[in-house]
Protein backbone atom coordinates (compact mmCIF):
# COMPACT_ATOMS: atom_id res chain seq x y z
CA UNK A 1 0.00 0.00 0.00
CA UNK A 2 3.15 2.34 0.62
CA UNK A 3 3.84 3.26 -2.80
CA UNK A 4 5.35 5.94 -4.69
CA UNK A 5 4.13 7.10 -7.69
CA UNK A 6 6.38 8.50 -10.20
CA UNK A 7 5.48 12.07 -11.51
CA UNK A 8 4.08 10.79 -15.14
CA UNK A 9 1.76 8.10 -13.43
CA UNK A 10 -1.24 9.69 -13.87
CA UNK A 11 -1.94 7.30 -17.01
CA UNK A 12 -2.66 4.19 -15.52
CA UNK A 13 -6.35 3.67 -13.43
CA UNK A 14 -7.55 1.90 -10.34
CA UNK A 15 -10.81 0.99 -10.84
CA UNK A 16 -11.33 0.26 -7.41
CA UNK A 17 -12.52 -2.55 -5.41
CA UNK A 18 -15.49 -3.76 -6.60
CA UNK A 19 -18.40 -2.88 -4.34
CA UNK A 20 -16.12 -0.37 -1.96
CA UNK A 21 -15.50 -0.76 1.64
CA UNK A 22 -18.53 -1.15 3.73
CA UNK A 23 -19.48 1.02 6.58
CA UNK A 24 -19.87 -1.50 8.78
CA UNK A 25 -16.60 -2.98 8.72
CA UNK A 26 -15.06 0.51 9.50
CA UNK A 27 -13.54 1.07 13.11
CA UNK A 28 -12.73 4.60 14.35
CA UNK A 29 -8.85 5.06 14.53
CA UNK A 30 -7.93 2.56 11.39
CA UNK A 31 -5.78 3.19 8.87
CA UNK A 32 -8.01 2.57 5.73
CA UNK A 33 -5.02 4.50 2.92
CA UNK A 34 -1.97 5.42 2.82
CA UNK A 35 0.64 6.79 0.09
CA UNK A 36 4.23 8.90 -0.68
CA UNK A 37 3.89 11.10 -3.14
CA UNK A 38 7.12 12.89 -4.79
CA UNK A 39 6.16 16.10 -5.94
CA UNK A 40 8.31 17.86 -8.19
CA UNK A 41 8.84 20.64 -10.60
CA UNK A 42 7.22 19.07 -13.62
CA UNK A 43 4.39 18.59 -10.78
CA UNK A 44 3.96 22.18 -10.06
CA UNK A 45 4.20 23.41 -13.57
CA UNK A 46 1.53 20.69 -15.01
CA UNK A 47 -0.21 21.23 -11.79
CA UNK A 48 -0.47 25.38 -12.63
CA UNK A 49 -1.84 24.48 -16.45
CA UNK A 50 -4.35 22.18 -14.96
CA UNK A 51 -6.12 24.59 -12.62
CA UNK A 52 -4.64 27.85 -14.22
CA UNK A 53 -3.05 28.88 -11.62
CA UNK A 54 -0.21 30.78 -11.94
CA UNK A 55 1.61 32.65 -9.39
CA UNK A 56 5.05 32.71 -10.34
CA UNK A 57 6.52 31.70 -6.42
CA UNK A 58 5.05 28.20 -7.98
CA UNK A 59 7.58 27.96 -10.56
CA UNK A 60 10.08 30.67 -10.16
CA UNK A 61 12.89 30.31 -7.54
CA UNK A 62 13.65 34.03 -7.92
CA UNK A 63 10.45 35.69 -7.13
CA UNK A 64 10.08 32.86 -4.68
CA UNK A 65 12.73 33.99 -2.25
CA UNK A 66 12.39 37.68 -3.29
CA UNK A 67 8.60 37.35 -1.53
CA UNK A 68 10.61 35.88 2.29
CA UNK A 69 9.80 32.12 0.81
CA UNK A 70 11.79 29.50 1.14
CA UNK A 71 11.83 28.51 -2.21
CA UNK A 72 9.63 27.64 -5.04
CA UNK A 73 6.67 26.18 -2.88
CA UNK A 74 3.82 23.55 -3.99
CA UNK A 75 0.38 24.95 -4.71
CA UNK A 76 -1.71 24.46 -1.33
CA UNK A 77 -4.37 23.47 -3.51
CA UNK A 78 -2.04 20.61 -5.41
CA UNK A 79 -0.94 19.34 -2.23
CA UNK A 80 -5.05 19.15 -1.08
CA UNK A 81 -5.85 17.79 -4.62
CA UNK A 82 -3.37 14.94 -3.75
CA UNK A 83 -4.13 14.33 -0.45
CA UNK A 84 -7.70 13.02 -0.94
CA UNK A 85 -6.92 10.78 -4.01
CA UNK A 86 -5.80 7.61 -1.47
CA UNK A 87 -9.25 7.82 -0.14
CA UNK A 88 -10.80 7.89 -3.85
CA UNK A 89 -8.57 5.09 -4.35
CA UNK A 90 -10.17 3.46 -1.17
CA UNK A 91 -13.73 4.11 -1.33
CA UNK A 92 -13.19 3.29 -5.17
CA UNK A 93 -15.50 6.31 -6.52
CA UNK A 94 -14.54 10.05 -6.61
CA UNK A 95 -17.98 10.66 -6.56
CA UNK A 96 -18.66 9.75 -3.19
CA UNK A 97 -16.82 12.27 -1.08
CA UNK A 98 -19.15 14.90 -0.35
CA UNK A 99 -17.06 17.42 1.51
CA UNK A 100 -13.47 17.81 2.11
CA UNK A 101 -11.83 20.75 4.12
CA UNK A 102 -8.07 21.83 4.73
CA UNK A 103 -6.28 24.46 6.36
CA UNK A 104 -2.99 25.38 5.22
CA UNK A 105 -0.81 25.20 8.09
CA UNK A 106 2.60 25.00 6.41
CA UNK A 107 4.31 25.23 3.14
CA UNK A 108 5.89 22.74 0.62
CA UNK A 109 8.72 23.53 -0.53
CA UNK A 110 9.70 21.69 -3.68
CA UNK A 111 13.28 21.67 -4.78
CA UNK A 112 14.72 21.83 -8.57
CA UNK A 113 16.60 18.58 -7.79
CA UNK A 114 15.15 16.81 -5.31
CA UNK A 115 11.54 17.79 -5.34
CA UNK A 116 9.30 17.17 -1.95
CA UNK A 117 8.00 13.67 -0.93
CA UNK A 118 4.93 14.19 0.72
CA UNK A 119 3.14 11.60 2.65
CA UNK A 120 -0.36 10.74 3.41
CA UNK A 121 -2.16 8.85 6.48
CA UNK A 122 -6.17 8.34 5.99
CA UNK A 123 -7.74 7.18 9.63
CA UNK A 124 -11.31 6.42 10.44
CA UNK A 125 -12.14 9.94 12.25
CA UNK A 126 -16.06 9.12 12.68
CA UNK A 127 -18.95 6.93 11.09
CA UNK A 128 -22.21 9.04 11.50
CA UNK A 129 -25.04 6.89 9.55
CA UNK A 130 -24.25 5.94 5.95
CA UNK A 131 -21.40 8.48 6.24
CA UNK A 132 -17.54 8.19 7.28
CA UNK A 133 -15.61 10.87 8.29
CA UNK A 134 -11.80 10.27 7.34
CA UNK A 135 -9.27 12.23 8.78
CA UNK A 136 -5.76 12.86 6.27
CA UNK A 137 -2.20 13.66 8.50
CA UNK A 138 -0.11 14.58 5.53
CA UNK A 139 3.67 15.36 6.11
CA UNK A 140 6.43 16.94 4.66
CA UNK A 141 9.63 16.70 5.92
CA UNK A 142 8.08 15.15 9.11
CA UNK A 143 5.96 17.79 9.73
CA UNK A 144 2.36 18.14 9.05
CA UNK A 145 1.67 20.71 6.21
CA UNK A 146 -2.14 20.21 6.45
CA UNK A 147 -4.27 20.87 9.70
CA UNK A 148 -8.06 19.64 10.23
CA UNK A 149 -7.50 17.65 6.88
CA UNK A 150 -11.11 16.30 6.85
CA UNK A 151 -13.06 14.14 4.18
CA UNK A 152 -16.64 13.02 4.15
CA UNK A 153 -17.56 10.52 2.12
CA UNK A 154 -20.58 8.13 1.99
CA UNK A 155 -20.39 4.58 1.43
CA UNK B 1 -5.20 50.25 2.66
CA UNK B 2 -7.21 47.69 5.46
CA UNK B 3 -10.05 44.79 3.80
CA UNK B 4 -13.40 47.21 3.61
CA UNK B 5 -15.22 45.46 6.46
CA UNK B 6 -18.66 46.80 4.09
CA UNK B 7 -17.83 43.84 2.36
CA UNK B 8 -19.18 41.76 4.67
CA UNK B 9 -22.16 40.21 3.17
CA UNK B 10 -21.76 41.27 -0.40
CA UNK B 11 -23.18 39.06 -3.01
CA UNK B 12 -21.65 39.33 -6.18
CA UNK B 13 -23.02 38.69 -9.97
CA UNK B 14 -23.09 35.34 -10.88
CA UNK B 15 -20.14 34.19 -13.38
CA UNK B 16 -20.30 33.36 -16.94
CA UNK B 17 -21.46 29.22 -16.87
CA UNK B 18 -18.32 26.83 -17.40
CA UNK B 19 -18.83 24.29 -19.28
CA UNK B 20 -16.77 21.69 -17.73
CA UNK B 21 -14.96 19.45 -20.32
CA UNK B 22 -13.68 15.66 -20.17
CA UNK B 23 -10.45 16.44 -21.23
CA UNK B 24 -10.36 19.34 -18.70
CA UNK B 25 -11.07 16.56 -16.14
CA UNK B 26 -8.19 14.25 -17.45
CA UNK B 27 -5.84 16.88 -17.13
CA UNK B 28 -7.03 17.91 -13.86
CA UNK B 29 -7.44 14.16 -12.53
CA UNK B 30 -3.38 13.65 -13.57
CA UNK B 31 -2.12 17.07 -12.36
CA UNK B 32 -3.70 15.57 -8.08
CA UNK B 33 -2.04 12.42 -9.22
CA UNK B 34 -5.55 10.93 -9.49
CA UNK B 35 -5.80 7.23 -10.64
CA UNK B 36 -9.54 6.35 -10.53
CA UNK B 37 -10.83 5.32 -13.66
CA UNK B 38 -14.12 6.91 -13.05
CA UNK B 39 -11.92 10.30 -13.89
CA UNK B 40 -10.90 9.19 -17.18
CA UNK B 41 -12.95 6.54 -18.60
CA UNK B 42 -16.55 7.59 -19.53
CA UNK B 43 -17.42 4.34 -19.86
CA UNK B 44 -16.04 3.13 -16.05
CA UNK B 45 -18.36 6.40 -15.13
CA UNK B 46 -21.30 4.88 -17.02
CA UNK B 47 -20.80 1.13 -15.01
CA UNK B 48 -20.91 3.04 -11.36
CA UNK B 49 -23.86 5.39 -12.41
CA UNK B 50 -22.73 8.87 -14.06
CA UNK B 51 -23.43 10.51 -17.04
CA UNK B 52 -19.88 10.83 -17.57
CA UNK B 53 -15.90 11.49 -16.03
CA UNK B 54 -16.19 12.23 -12.95
CA UNK B 55 -14.07 15.03 -11.82
CA UNK B 56 -11.86 15.36 -8.74
CA UNK B 57 -13.11 16.64 -5.53
CA UNK B 58 -11.43 19.71 -5.64
CA UNK B 59 -12.30 20.33 -9.20
CA UNK B 60 -14.05 23.29 -8.42
CA UNK B 61 -11.58 25.39 -7.59
CA UNK B 62 -10.99 26.34 -11.44
CA UNK B 63 -14.42 28.09 -11.16
CA UNK B 64 -13.90 29.41 -7.89
CA UNK B 65 -10.77 31.17 -9.19
CA UNK B 66 -13.71 33.13 -11.60
CA UNK B 67 -15.37 34.29 -8.30
CA UNK B 68 -11.92 35.18 -6.17
CA UNK B 69 -11.14 37.23 -9.54
CA UNK B 70 -14.36 39.00 -9.07
CA UNK B 71 -13.10 39.68 -5.15
CA UNK B 72 -9.82 40.97 -5.73
CA UNK B 73 -10.91 43.24 -8.74
CA UNK B 74 -13.66 45.32 -6.67
CA UNK B 75 -12.57 48.32 -6.48
CA UNK B 76 -13.54 49.60 -3.01
CA UNK B 77 -12.50 45.84 -1.24
CA UNK B 78 -9.11 47.60 -0.31
CA UNK B 79 -7.41 43.98 -0.71
CA UNK B 80 -3.48 43.98 -2.04
CA UNK B 81 -3.56 40.65 -3.98
CA UNK B 82 0.34 40.50 -3.21
CA UNK B 83 -0.58 39.91 0.59
CA UNK B 84 -3.31 37.47 0.57
CA UNK B 85 -2.51 33.89 1.76
CA UNK B 86 -4.84 30.91 1.31
CA UNK B 87 -5.72 29.85 4.82
CA UNK B 88 -8.70 27.32 4.73
CA UNK B 89 -10.27 25.39 1.81
CA UNK B 90 -13.80 23.62 1.63
CA UNK B 91 -15.70 22.17 -0.48
CA UNK B 92 -19.43 21.11 0.00
CA UNK B 93 -21.33 18.56 -2.24
CA UNK B 94 -24.25 17.92 -3.22
CA UNK B 95 -23.95 15.91 -6.07
CA UNK B 96 -20.09 15.34 -7.72
CA UNK B 97 -18.97 17.24 -10.95
CA UNK B 98 -19.19 15.31 -14.44
CA UNK B 99 -18.43 16.15 -17.80
CA UNK B 100 -20.86 17.99 -19.64
CA UNK B 101 -21.83 20.28 -16.50
CA UNK B 102 -22.95 23.91 -16.55
CA UNK B 103 -21.82 25.66 -13.26
CA UNK B 104 -22.49 29.08 -12.52
CA UNK B 105 -20.46 30.34 -9.20
CA UNK B 106 -22.12 33.07 -7.05
CA UNK B 107 -19.71 34.41 -4.25
CA UNK B 108 -20.81 35.39 -1.16
CA UNK B 109 -18.40 37.17 1.37
CA UNK B 110 -20.35 35.55 4.30
CA UNK B 111 -17.25 37.25 6.99
CA UNK B 112 -14.33 39.75 7.20
CA UNK B 113 -12.87 39.21 10.93
CA UNK B 114 -9.48 41.28 11.51
CA UNK B 115 -6.92 39.78 13.90
CA UNK B 116 -3.98 41.32 14.86
CA UNK B 117 -2.97 43.23 12.06
CA UNK B 118 -4.52 40.86 9.39
CA UNK B 119 -8.04 40.52 8.02
CA UNK B 120 -9.70 37.11 6.67
CA UNK B 121 -12.12 36.93 4.60
CA UNK B 122 -14.21 34.16 4.18
CA UNK B 123 -15.55 33.90 0.37
CA UNK B 124 -18.63 31.34 -0.50
CA UNK B 125 -18.82 30.77 -4.25
CA UNK B 126 -21.95 28.19 -4.78
CA UNK B 127 -22.15 26.54 -7.46
CA UNK B 128 -25.74 25.29 -9.71
CA UNK B 129 -25.87 23.48 -13.12
CA UNK B 130 -27.82 24.55 -15.78
CA UNK B 131 -30.99 23.54 -14.22
CA UNK B 132 -30.17 26.02 -11.68
CA UNK B 133 -29.18 22.86 -9.17
CA UNK B 134 -26.74 23.27 -6.42
CA UNK B 135 -23.72 20.90 -7.05
CA UNK B 136 -20.92 22.33 -5.15
CA UNK B 137 -19.88 25.21 -2.55
CA UNK B 138 -16.29 26.16 -2.25
CA UNK B 139 -15.23 28.15 0.69
CA UNK B 140 -12.23 30.14 1.26
CA UNK B 141 -10.89 31.99 4.17
CA UNK B 142 -8.28 34.34 2.31
CA UNK B 143 -6.03 36.19 4.81
CA UNK B 144 -4.82 39.20 4.21
CA UNK B 145 -1.26 40.18 5.88
CA UNK B 146 -1.08 43.79 7.94
CA UNK B 147 1.24 45.97 6.44
CA UNK B 148 4.52 46.26 8.41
Amino acid sequence: MNTTHAIDEGNSTNTGTPGGPSIADLNVGEVVAEQVYALSRDSLVRYAGASGDFNPIHYREDIALAAGLPGVLAHGMLTMGTAIQPVVDWIGDPGKVLDYQVRFTRPVPVDAGYGAIVTVVAKVGAVEGSSARIDLTVTYNEQTVLGKAQVRVTL
Amino acid sequence: MPVNPDLQGRIFPPTDPYLVGREKIREFARAVYATSAINYDPGAARAAGYPDVVAPPTFPVVVQELTLAQLLAEPDAGIDFTRVVHGDQKFSYTRPVVAGDELTATLTVSSIKTLGGNSMITAESTMVDADGQHVVTAISTLVVRGEG
